[in-house]
């Protein structure tokens, strides 16, 4: 069976070194997350249908938004992308397989492992994580359930998974381009992955070193974030946003790579200032890591250094702007068609643009007074998050399962979740800017009465959306199953690129001979 | 006719109608104006950026709106094949960059103005615990604590809620008008946040380090806020309550305060008994310990210990008052020395001694707790 894949299920599966086979266990895995992380948040929102605590008791509901967090980030978003670019790069860059196959392997493998040990808290004494996804000490630390433990090392076995997939990621697009394969001729999605690697080396550690200080300070007596033994606390907060600011690139710069390929491909016409998009990414992605106290607005930092963060914060806008004019143009004179991998693109254009407005208000430092910590915030990163993200990936897989299994979704049926889930989004986000505006904190599982009106609204958009989903996975289950077959290569009439030469479905080793680029 | 513009208009008078409203009521859309010559400050930067995303908003989706609708293919919209412009990729560079420093300027005096906490005319230290506030005005010997009034029942549904919901405390902090109030924030155990909308004053509240903002009105009332860092279960159960009062009432208020405090010292070396220990320590036990300990001090299992029959709780009466003294260093369990007053931690290890089972009969008064106090 030296040319296709074992027919044994755990050999298969459980051993594979092929990028296919662990691209499709990562979107799986992570649709699986997405689900779960989806589950939490119900809870979270069915509590907050109504003010007064009526199904759930306050210690679990911060367990839930935690685990929400935790989930959703670490589990669903990362590993969908790192899914993609299994799948893509190799064929996208004229490669067999990705450089480093058996490591491939393992940092699927671990991920798992590092879940089920996290979410298993949720059933051990004293409960889960409750300390929310940011896990600021000391309430992480000397306040925090034993089952902290578990999360660190849960934490640890996430990030090593990471660095491994962009140390693949890294030594695949550096060794394995077909001849003439330039790196300014590489498909965006290729360079928005290359990028977003270089930050993921460069910032998983950071996060390990802020969890292991966590566990020096619980278990062997030392006083990084406490006071009282000559620590600080918010030295917890710029260890863990040195991470945590290049980390919500990390999620969408690929989400930009997505886009900046479907776009050229639906109005038929090429990408506008590719050169300038890659440039923008990097710059964005230098941006990431000199801006990350913008998050600490409110811990009382001297002025100089509010002003600082403040003011490079708002150069964010720059490049992020040059991105989003750059797809408009793409647009402008092509012949647009709207399939529903181009509906979910646009809607990430309107959407994320959105919450970039909202992003350069927050980035006001006078201004984060009042939004810091409220619903607002809540708001602006489920724009980025869910409407950039979330939707990026889901116009991923429309766009690129049909090539991926030689079977075609059913546009209709697409075309309702692209709607329903569109609406249902703004439904559910929408009124938590209001809600953050009049005053409401997140993370609250009760509020007082001049809240309850949009949280019902929010509410009743969040059970639609969480609805949508299940009709995606239907859709998916369905194309793979029993979808219309798919013969021609280029499955798109504008389809442009080395992953639509292959034949549909693309053999089990994507280039055993190197395709040359001109 | 006009019935009819009444009704089409109606959606835009809305949304009109609730901006320029400074309310937080129902169905609110925008941030309250406020109180204070920085929120106002606050509010007009967030206008002016609202503004500014709006116009780019309409012209950059305008623009796309319009491409959407002009290029489509079904239309017999033929591909142009250009990709890209050098003129116009940097002129989108540098139009939004000048934009932003025009922006740089109000949102740098805006926040020049919340930093400005020099000279204050008075000084009070907020201190966050888990799940309240504390607040001691610094040089007037007056301290209290201020904690959530809304009852368990309400929360759980058990009776009906009340108009103040959650925004109601037990002693709410009071100023005057017309005086800079400089608020120094710290935290007594997790990080917490201080914040009144209406006074655009939100500051983390950190342990071991102090925080500080100010605010100055000359508009008496009640301003309702929150906390609004992460600190554990009970994070939406510490609002934040001021009242701005007219100077002269706030200087009667303040003396009313200090004489309540000095028949209250008074009361100390009185001898208490049975029925009266168990009255008060009831009432302390509901607000101070039933958040953690549970209503029936049956306690959260891996979180919270019950009391029931507990080692501590059926042991030493000098142990008992220890813990309360002196927290348990490394948990949740907080030192009340400065929190409750000395009746008031009688009072309350009476009523665990003596309730759900637990079956002490000894009894333990204001005056012992002063010793143990005195004597650490």
């Amino acid at each position: 069976m030296a040319h296709g894949p074992s027919e044994n299920f755990f050999t298969r599966w459980f051993f594979s070194t092929n990028h296919k086979d662990i691209g499709t266990l990562y979107l799986w895995f992570s649709f699986a997350m997405f689900l779960l992380g989806g589950a939490f948040a119900m809870i979270i929102r069915a509590e907050l249908f109504q003010p007064g605590m009526q199904l759930i008791k306050p210690e679990f509901f911060n367990q839930m938004t935690t685990m929400h967090g935790l989930v959703m980030v670490f589990g669903a978003i990362m590993p969908a992308f790192v899914g993609l670019a299994n799948w893509l790069i190799p064929m996208m860059i004229g490669a067999p397989d990705m450089a480093l196959p058996r490591m491939n392997n393992l940092s699927f493998w671990i991920l798992p492992f590092a879940f089920a040990i996290l979410v298993s808290t949720l059933f051990m004494e004293g409960g889960g994580p409750n300390f929310g996804w940011t896990f600021y000490a000391p309430l992480s630390t000397t306040y925090a359930p034993d089952t902290v433990n578990y999360f660190i090392f849960g934490v640890h076995l996430m990030g090593a998974s990471s660095i491994m997939g962009s140390i693949n990621i890294i030594a695949t697009v550096m060794n394995m381009r077909a001849p003439g394969m330039t790196y300014m001729k590489m498909p965006l999605f290729v360079w928005t992955w290359l990028i977003t690697a270089f930050l993921l080396v460069a910032v998983m550690p950071v996060l390990a070193g802020a969890v292991t200080m966590m566990l020096m300070d619980i278990n062997f007596g030392t006083s990084f974030f406490d006071a009282a033994g000559g620590g600080d606390p918010v030295l917890f907060q710029h260890v863990f946003w040195f991470f945590g600011h290049p980390e919500v690139y990390i999620i969408i710069l690929p989400a930009f790579g997505v886009v900046s390929q479907i776009i050229p491909t639906f109005s038929r016409k090429p990408l506008f200032g590719y050169s300038s998009m890659v440039y923008a990414t990097a710059a964005i992605a230098f941006l990431s890591f000199i801006v990350w106290a913008h998050h600490m607005f409110t811990v009382g930092m001297p002025i100089a250094g509010e002003l600082y963060f403040m003011y490079a914060t708002m150069l964010i806008a720059v490049p992020t702007g040059v991105k989003v004019f750059n797809w408009i143009t793409t647009m402008y004179k092509g012949s647009i068609t709207y399939e529903t991998p181009m509906l979910f693109c646009i809607a990430f254009v309107i959407l994320f643009t959105f919450g970039g407005f909202t992003g350069m208000m927050l980035s006001i430092a006078a201004a984060d007074t009042q939004y810091h910590d409220t619903y607002f915030v809540v708001a602006h990163f489920h724009y980025v998050m869910v409407a950039g993200a979330v939707f990026s990936g889901t116009a991923a897989i429309y766009y690129w399962l049909p090539k991926w299994c030689g079977r075609m979704y059913d546009e209709t049926m697409g075309k309702v979740q692209f709607w329903l889930a569109f609406i249902a989004f703004n439904i559910t986000f929408m009124p938590q800017h209001f809600l953050g505006l009049a005053g409401m904190p997140r993370r609250y599982s009760d509020y007082g009465l001049q809240f309850a009106d949009w949280n019902m609204v929010s509410s009743i958009g969040a059970f639609m959306y969480g609805g949508a989903q299940l009709l995606f996975l239907f859709n998916v289950i369905r194309t793979i199953g029993w979808g219309k077959p798919v013969e021609d290569p280029k499955v798109w009439e504008g389809a442009d690129g080395l992953e639509w030469t292959l034949p549909t479905p693309p053999p089990f080793h994507t280039f055993s001979t190197p395709p040359v680029v001109k | 006719m006009s019935h009819l513009i009444k009704i089409i208009a109606a959606p835009y008078t809305f949304f009109v109608a609730s901006f320029a409203s400074a309310e937080s009521g129902f169905w609110s859309l925008n941030m309250p104006r406020g109180v204070t010559e920085v929120s106002n400050a606050v509010y007009d930067v967030h206008m002016l950026m609202m503004y500014i995303c709006i116009a780019i908003g309409v012209v950059v989706f305008g623009f796309m709106f319009y491409v959407m609708f002009a290029h489509r293919k079904s239309r017999g919209a033929k591909a142009a094949n250009f990709h890209e412009n050098f003129t116009v990729e940097v002129i989108w560079t540098i139009v939004p960059a000048i934009i932003l420093l025009g922006m740089a300027f109000p949102a740098t005096t805006s926040l020049l103005k919340v930093y400005d906490t020099d000279n204050p005319d008075i000084d009070i230290k907020v201190t966050g615990y888990q799940w309240k506030w504390q607040y001691e005005y610094l040089g007037e010997d007056i301290k209290f604590m201020s904690e959530l009034r809304t009852s368990q029942d309400e929360q759980y549904g058990r009776v009906p809620k009340g108009e103040h919901y959650l925004r109601e405390v037990t002693q709410p902090l009071v100023i005057p008008t017309n005086k800079k109030v400089r608020f120094l924030i710290t935290g007594n155990d997790v990080i917490h946040s201080w914040w009144v909308p209406d006074f655009a004053v939100k500051k983390d509240a950190i342990p071991g380090l102090f925080t500080s903002a100010w605010a100055k009105t000359d508009q008496p009332g009640v301003y309702v806020g929150a906390c609004t860092e992460l600190c554990g279960k009970d994070h939406s159960r510490m609002p934040v309550v001021v009242e701005v009062k007219e100077e002269a009432d706030y200087y009667e208020w303040l003396a009313g305060k200090k004489a309540e405090a000095a028949l209250y010292a008074s009361t100390i070396g009185k001898d208490w008994s049975n029925d009266e220990l168990m009255q008060k320590g009831k009432e302390v036990y509901g607000i101070s310990c039933a958040g953690c300990h549970q209503a029936q001090g049956e306690g959260i299992a891996g979180i919270f210990p019950s009391l029931v029959g507990s080692s501590i709780v059926t042991g030493p009466i000098e142990d008992h008052i220890g813990i309360l003294i002196n927290g348990v260093a490394g948990s949740a369990m907080q030192s009340f020395a400065d929190q409750l007053s000395e009746v008031d931690i009688a009072a309350v290890i009476h009523y665990k001694r003596n309730s759900w089972g637990n079956d002490m009969n000894d009894i333990v008064q204001p005056l012992d707790i002063l010793n143990y106090k005195q004597s650490r």
